[in-house]
This record gives structure tokens, C-alpha cells and sequence, in this order.
């Protein structure tokens, strides 16, 4: 390893100038009302929320909070457009709009990019990179399969199951959109969407887009509000289909909710991914590999490398190299191109967290962070890790959706699986070794629905996402996504 | 009662006319391959007309679930990790060894009160069906897997891999080929079940359990519980070291509290009501790939 001294002092000699994404070109309104029937209308009680910049805490926009009557619309409107347009549509043609949408969201992609960092505080690299193309991939890739859905499931014919209610989280808001309403509209369902209450900008953005594409008036409605926006569109007797993103919590409640309702649902809930590195890895590419595992979106990411498991004998090196890296992540202004590590999405979100810091303490942990400087507005936290932890830590157990790395060690194979597949929840993992064969040993045991191998987190349109356990039923991308919104006879 | 003979040497209850007096069946749980009594000592009496006793039914309790389950969870890694081709012979065993059975189990399910006619069909559905998912065992993977075209230098590929363990209420009205119909996809797939007899029918459960026993199922691959429905299923569908659930009646109330209990541990639910059991149309791999995950692996490609 390199001492100290020989390393290259990035961060005392050189500074970053600032490189600010411009936002000239982006258009908030001051006021956003719900996206019903292809249009914009004001919620029926009048009612709106705040959303705000959690870089700055400055407010962005006044946003309209549907109530169970406004849902009630929705819904109605979305049947409509079911049963009088999308459903009489030859599937080609739904496949038409969904390009159109892919190739409208690629011409204003630096657009949709800038807001979604300045709503949800992710750094603009992440929401230029990854989100916004991520984002219109999915609909270029569902608008092909909508006239081969026969080739999809063999021996049986797929139909559509109507209209689907969908209600997606703070993290990932467009992208979210994108893989809920893409294969939805793919198999001839129309949608109701309910954006997360912390980041509604990006899909009242997309909501103009589908209005600008001349998709037709109600296929895709879009409901602004709280939890309890939500809980109206899980109960209305006229939504065919639940499509959740969220919380393991909140998943049981929409379970409860539609049991015995004959609706059908697909859940992404939470997770908890174990990162397992062996000694005989390719060290640095690892380091890298879980500094993007749990450091990717502020670690608000469900998917997450929020557990490291570190063969013994690498151990010390590797959290060594481990912290050194830390030491060079720009935590900051979501919009400077050369942050690592944007904003805590919300004020809530970083009390939760903070919490977290203190419960693992408490629980013996030996808590590092980098030293690095914050903003004095805005909600942020720095890159932290837990070394020491036991297997019934509560830091090791249960979802922080922080940039928060709990670190447990290892000496044989068997161990690093045990402790990987010890908790409830199964979303993914990560394996980090330079052999092949061990590689498919690890993944194929991991009781997880995405594992990567010598990365971590990466995604793709054409690749199914899912959980195990407690992390949800059903998938999402790929051709195993198309079950989640077709009946099959 | 007058009797055919072919059909009196095993239900030897009824057949008390017969000069030889014939030894009678105790029809017992079975768990973990081995064949115990309810640890409760509880019973329920299956009766003929209004005094007959046919069998005195283990009433199965909460724990001879959670017995059930922990033998299930045991099995299951091996289960699971055993060759396709392997667990494909063993239900094809199965399938032979109640073809030559099939007169026992027509007479136990003539027994309960199924026309002879009906019974036989009923067998020979059974055996057919074993046959259909055991040639099943090594092909569902071919038809489910993909291989994604990812945008990175990785190779990209969704396999299904069996949930777990399941647990199966199975129907009410068909006592054997309804049950064969939900175990068979759960463990040709690699899972391991426990499955809950009709209670109406319960008789070619356990004789089934006989035939499992005899196709070399590892212990604990499956299990079968008789008793009450209406006391098994709140633990069938809340216990936390479950992963699925199967419910092959069309009772709603019992769906929905089914549905509710699930969510404590993010069960998979799969309700079957309404099935016609002696349709072939109801056997398809969609039947496995029902109570199955699927996996997406990230393989580098290079370095």
C-alpha cells in the first residue's frame, strides 16, 4: 500500500473550481397542478404542498395535493382511456408513443437532469449519467415488446389487465416513472402515477412531455400528494393493479389493504445487500466498487452495498484504501459536476439517518467519517462507515438508506454467505474475486434477485430487477417485467 | 357391505364380512420423512354415513407445522441444489410407483365417498400429472431464463431459482389429484412444502406421503399435515420461515385472511380457486414458475 506521503495530495494542493451545471434553460413553474385526462387541472379542495430544493432548503414550486376525489378522477379517467382509445390501439401504435416519449425525454435530457438534482439532490452527474438516459432507454426498450407480447409467454396469450396504480419513491423519481409507466403502457394498460411527496417535479415535467407527444388524453395521469394520496389510489375499487416502490413498511400495509381485492401487485420494497470481498479480489477495483455500492445517490438507493463483508485477511487494507477514498468525495451542490455526494433528499430523511449514526454507536460500532466540509444550509451528511459490527446490529439488519457502510469480516466462503443471506430482506448483492468459478459459486447462493459481480449497481432496460424475501415480489426491466401487466390465458 | 374384491385387501375398516379379519391402517402424519402421530393427540373421526369410522385422522396442530416447516427449510438447500434431471426421475418415481397403487388409491378415494368410475379417473389423472411435471423438472428453465443484452461489457443473464418453502392448502374436493396438482410444480421447481389434506378426503394423502417415501424424496422435501383447516391456516399463512403459500379452495373469506397474514413476511400468495383439478388444461409451467424467483446475474466480461 502507498504510504501517505507518496500518495498524490489531490485534496490539499489542487482545488476543484467550481463547474456548476447552468440552469438557464431549465422552467419551473411557480405553481403545478395534477395531470388528469391529459390535462392540467387544480385539485378540488385547492389544496398544495411545498417542494423544495434540499440543497438549500429554498422552496422550487407549489405542487397540488390530490385528495381521494382527485384520485377518483384519475382513475376515472384513466378507465376511460383504456376502454375508448389505448386498448382499441394496435399494439405498434402504443409502441409509437412509447418512442415518441423515449426520444422527447433524450432532446430534453439536460433538463430533466438539472431539475431532478435540484429537486431531489442528487448530483447532477448521477441524474446527467444515469437517471435521465436510464430513464428514456426504458421506454425505447418496452415501446418495442408492445406488438410481441406473443412472443413473451409461450402457450399462453397475454392481455392487459387495465388500469394500473402506481406509486414510485424520492430516490430515483424519474427513472421510477419510466419503469412503472413504460411496461404498463407496453401491454395496453392505462396509468394513474403518484410521485413521491419530496421529488413530484421530474414527473409533472414527464407529464407535459406525454402531453407534447400527443399521447392519448388519460393513458397516463399523474396524482401529486402524501401517503395519503397513496393509500386512495390502493383503495379504489376501479385500479386492476398496485405497482409499489417503497418501504418494506408501507409494502405490508398495501398487502393488507388488497388482500382479499383481487388486484393484482408487484412491490419493490427495501433492502439490505451484503458487498463481499475476498482477499484474492482485485483490491483497488473493489474499493471503488463499494465507494459506488453505498455512496451511489447518497446511499438513498434500495439496492445499496449497505453491508460490506471483508475477508479477514484483506480486511485492514482494504478499509484502510477504504477510508483514504472517502477522504477524496466532494460532498455538495448537487449541481457542480464535480460532486461525489449531493444533498440528504429531505430534512426527515436525514433525522432518520442521523438516528442510525447514533444507534450504532450505542451498539458498539466504531464509527468513520470523512472529514470533509458541508454546506451551511441544506441537509447533508458525510460518507460513514461502521466497522466491528455484529450480525444482529441493528445497523447491519435493518435499511438506513444512507450513505451509511456497515462493515463485517469473514474467513471462509461459507461464512461471507451465511452472514450475506442473514437478514431478511434479498434485493442484491455484490461478490468481488478474480476467480470465475467462485464468482458463479457466490451468486448462484445468494438468495437475492440482482447480483453483480466485480461492480455493483449498475442497470439496464433489458435486465429484470427484483427481490427475494421481504425485498418484494414481482420485476421490473427485461422480458420478466411484462408479467407484472399482463393477465395470462 | 358388499364389496369387489379387488379393492378389499387395504381398507380394511369396511371389509369386517371377510372371514380373515384384516389389519386395519393407522393414517398418520408425515414429516420429515419419518410418519409420526400429532404431537397433540388430537383426532378427528372420518366417517361413513352416520356411525362408520373409516379412520381416526390426526388432527394436525401448530406445532406439527412448525415441525413441518423446520424439516422443509432443512431439506430445502439440497433440495434446491439437486441436478434437474435428478428431482425429474424422482417424481417420474413417484408417478410408477402409484401406477402400481393405482387400485388402492381408487378404493381409499371409493371409500370416502367418490363414484368408482370417477376414482379411477381421478388415479389416473394423479399419475399422469407426475409424469407431466417430473418431464417438467428440466425444461421450465430453458422456457423462463434470459439472456439480457446489457449496454456494459457484462454478461447478462435471469434464471428462476425456487422460492423457498412453501406451504399448500390443498383443495378440499380432490383429494389426491388436487394435491399432487400443487406439490408436484413446488418441488419439481426445487422447493420444499408442506401440504395441508383435504380434510373431507384426507385418506390418499397420507397413502400418497407412502409413495413419496418410496420414490426416494430426501426426508423433508415433503410434508403432509391432515386436520382442520380452519385452525392451520393462520399458521400456514403467518409463519415467518415460509416464502409462498398455495391455496387451492375458492373460499374468499379464507383467501383474504390468507392475503393479510402473508404480508407479515412478504409471503407470495397463489391462489388457486376454481380449478377444474381434472383438466389437463390446469398443468402448465406456470404452475412452477409460481412459487419461483428470478435471479438477474451481472458476469464481468474481461477484467
Amino acid at each position: 500500500m502507498a504510504s501517505p506521503e507518496s500518495k498524490l495530495q489531490f485534496d490539499t494542493d489542487w482545488k476543484y473550481s467550481a463547474a456548476p451545471e447552468s440552469t438557464d434553460h431549465v422552467r419551473i413553474d411557480r405553481q403545478y397542478e395534477l395531470f388528469i385526462g391529459g390535462q392540467f387541472v387544480a385539485p378540488r379542495a385547492r389544496q398544495y404542498f411545498e417542494t423544495i430544493n434540499p440543497a438549500n432548503e429554498k422552496v422550487l414550486a407549489r405542487v397540488a395535493r390530490a385528495d381521494r376525489t382527485d384520485v377518483d378522477r384519475a382513475v376515472a379517467a384513466a378507465r376511460r382511456a383504456y376502454e375508448r382509445s389505448w386498448s382499441k390501439l394496435k399494439p405498434a401504435a402504443r409502441g409509437k408513443y412509447l418512442y415518441r416519449i423515449a426520444r422527447m425525454l433524450q432532446e430534453r435530457a439536460r433538463e430533466f437532469a438539472a431539475i431532478e438534482s435540484l429537486d431531489g439532490g442528487k448530483p447532477i452527474r448521477e441524474s446527467r449519467d444515469i437517471d435521465v438516459p436510464l430513464a428514456a432507454a426504458h421506454f425505447f426498450y418496452y415501446a418495442g415488446w408492445a406488438d410481441k407480447l406473443e412472443y413473451a409467454f409461450p402457450g399462453r396469450r397475454a392481455s392487459p389487465l387495465g388500469v394500473a396504480g402506481q406509486i414510485i419513491p424520492w430516490n430515483f423519481p424519474l427513472l421510477m416513472a419510466a419503469w412503472k409507466i413504460a411496461p404498463a403502457l407496453a401491454c395496453g394498460n392505462t396509468a394513474v402515477l403518484k410521485p413521491a411527496e419530496t421529488t413530484p417535479l421530474t414527473a409533472l415535467k414527464l407529464a407535459e412531455l406525454m402531453r407534447d407527444v400527443d399521447l392519448p388524453a388519460g393513458v397516463v395521469n399523474i396524482v401529486t400528494g402524501a401517503g395519503d394520496t397513496g393509500a386512495a389510489l390502493v383503495e379504489h375499487a376501479d385500479v386492476d393493479k398496485i405497482a409499489f416502490t417503497g418501504s418494506t413498511e408501507v409494502g405490508r400495509q398495501i398487502l393488507r389493504r388488497l388482500a382479499g381485492t383481487g388486484k393484482h401487485y408487484t412491490l419493490e420494497l427495501g433492502g439490505k445487500a451484503a458487498n463481499i470481498v475476498f482477499a484474492d479480489a482485485a483490491i483497488d477495483q473493489a474499493v471503488e466498487g463499494i465507494v459506488n455500492g453505498i455512496f451511489f445517490n447518497q446511499g438513498h438507493v434500495c439496492c445499496a452495498g449497505s453491508r460490506l463483508l471483508v475477508q479477514e485477511s484483506v480486511a485492514d487494507e482494504v478499509i484502510a484504501k477504504l477510508k483514504e477514498r472517502m477522504e477524496t468525495l466532494i460532498v455538495g451542490d448537487p449541481l457542480d459536476k464535480n460532486t461525489d455526494i449531493g444533498a440528504i433528499n429531505s430534512a426527515a430523511q436525514l433525522e432518520k439517518i442521523e438516528q442510525y449514526l447514533r444507534i450504532g454507536q450505542a451498539e458498539g460500532g466504531e464509527m468513520y467519517q470523512s472529514s470533509c466540509s458541508l454546506p451551511a444550509t441544506g441537509y447533508w451528511c458525510r460518507p460513514t462507515l461502521f466497522s466491528g459490527m455484529a450480525q444482529s446490529n441493528r445497523v447491519v439488519q435493518e435499511e438506513i438508506f444512507g450513505p451509511v457502510l456497515a462493515i463485517q469480516t469473514f474467513r471462509s466462503f461459507e461464512e461471507a454467505l451465511d452472514k450475506a443471506n442473514n437478514t431478511p430482506y434479498g434485493l442484491s448483492g455484490g461478490v468481488w474475486t478474480d476467480k470465475g468459478a467462485k464468482i458463479f459459486k457466490m451468486t448462484r447462493a445468494l438468495r437475492a434477485g440482482v447480483i453483480w459481480a466485480n461492480t455493483f449497481n449498475k442497470f439496464d432496460p433489458s435486465a429484470p430487477f427484483g427481490g427475494y424475501k421481504e425485498s418484494g415480489m414481482g420485476r421490473e426491466g427485461g422480458l420478466h417485467g411484462l408479467g407484472a401487466y399482463v393477465e395470462l390465458r | 357391505m358388499a364389496r369387489r374384491k379387488t379393492s378389499s385387501k387395504s381398507n380394511s375398516l369396511s371389509s369386517r364380512s371377510v372371514s380373515r379379519v384384516p389389519v386395519a391402517k393407522t393414517y398418520k402424519l408425515y414429516i420429515d420423512g419419518k410418519f409420526p402421530r400429532s404431537e397433540s393427540g388430537r383426532y378427528y373421526s372420518l366417517r361413513r354415513g352416520d356411525t362408520r369410522v373409516l379412520a381416526n385422522v390426526c388432527r394436525g396442530s401448530r406445532k406439527d407445522f412448525r415441525d413441518a416447516v423446520v424439516a422443509a427449510r432443512n431439506a430445502c438447500g439440497a433440495w434446491s441444489r439437486s441436478s434437474a434431471y435428478l428431482r425429474g426421475q424422482i417424481l417420474y418415481r413417484a408417478a410408477e410407483m402409484l401406477e402400481g397403487r393405482a387400485g388402492q388409491f381408487a378404493a381409499e378415494l371409493v371409500l370416502q365417498g367418490v363414484a368408482r368410475r370417477r376414482a379411477e379417473t381421478e388415479v389416473a389423472a394423479a399419475i399422469d400429472r407426475l409424469v407431466y411435471y417430473a418431464g417438467w423438472a428440466d425444461k421450465y428453465q430453458q422456457v423462463f431464463s434470459t439472456v439480457n443484452p446489457v449496454s456494459t461489457s457484462h454478461f447478462n443473464f435471469s434464471v428462476l431459482e425456487p422460492t423457498g418453502v412453501v406451504a399448500i392448502i390443498a383443495p378440499e374436493t380432490s383429494g389426491l389429484l388436487g394435491l399432487v396438482s400443487n406439490v408436484a410444480p413446488a418441488v419439481a421447481g426445487g422447493n420444499t412444502c408442506i401440504v395441508l389434506a383435504s380434510k373431507s378426503l384426507p385418506l390418499c394423502a397420507i397413502s400418497f406421503a407412502e409413495v413419496l417415501h418410496a420414490s426416494d424424496f430426501p426426508a423433508g422435501v415433503i410434508n403432509v399435515l391432515t386436520g382442520l383447516k380452519e385452525e392451520l391456516i393462520e399458521p400456514f399463512a403467518s409463519h415467518m420461515d415460509v416464502n409462498a403459500v398455495v391455496y387451492g379452495d375458492a373460499d374468499a373469506q379464507a383467501a383474504r385472511k390468507i392475503q393479510e397474514l402473508a404480508a407479515d413476511n412478504i409471503k407470495r400468495v397463489i391462489l388457486r380457486s376454481g380449478v377444474d383439478w381434472n383438466s389437463a388444461a390446469t398443468q402448465s409451467p406456470y404452475s412452477i414458475s409460481d412459487t419461483q424467483e428470478t435471479k438477474t446475474t451481472w458476469h464481468p466480461i474481461g477484467s
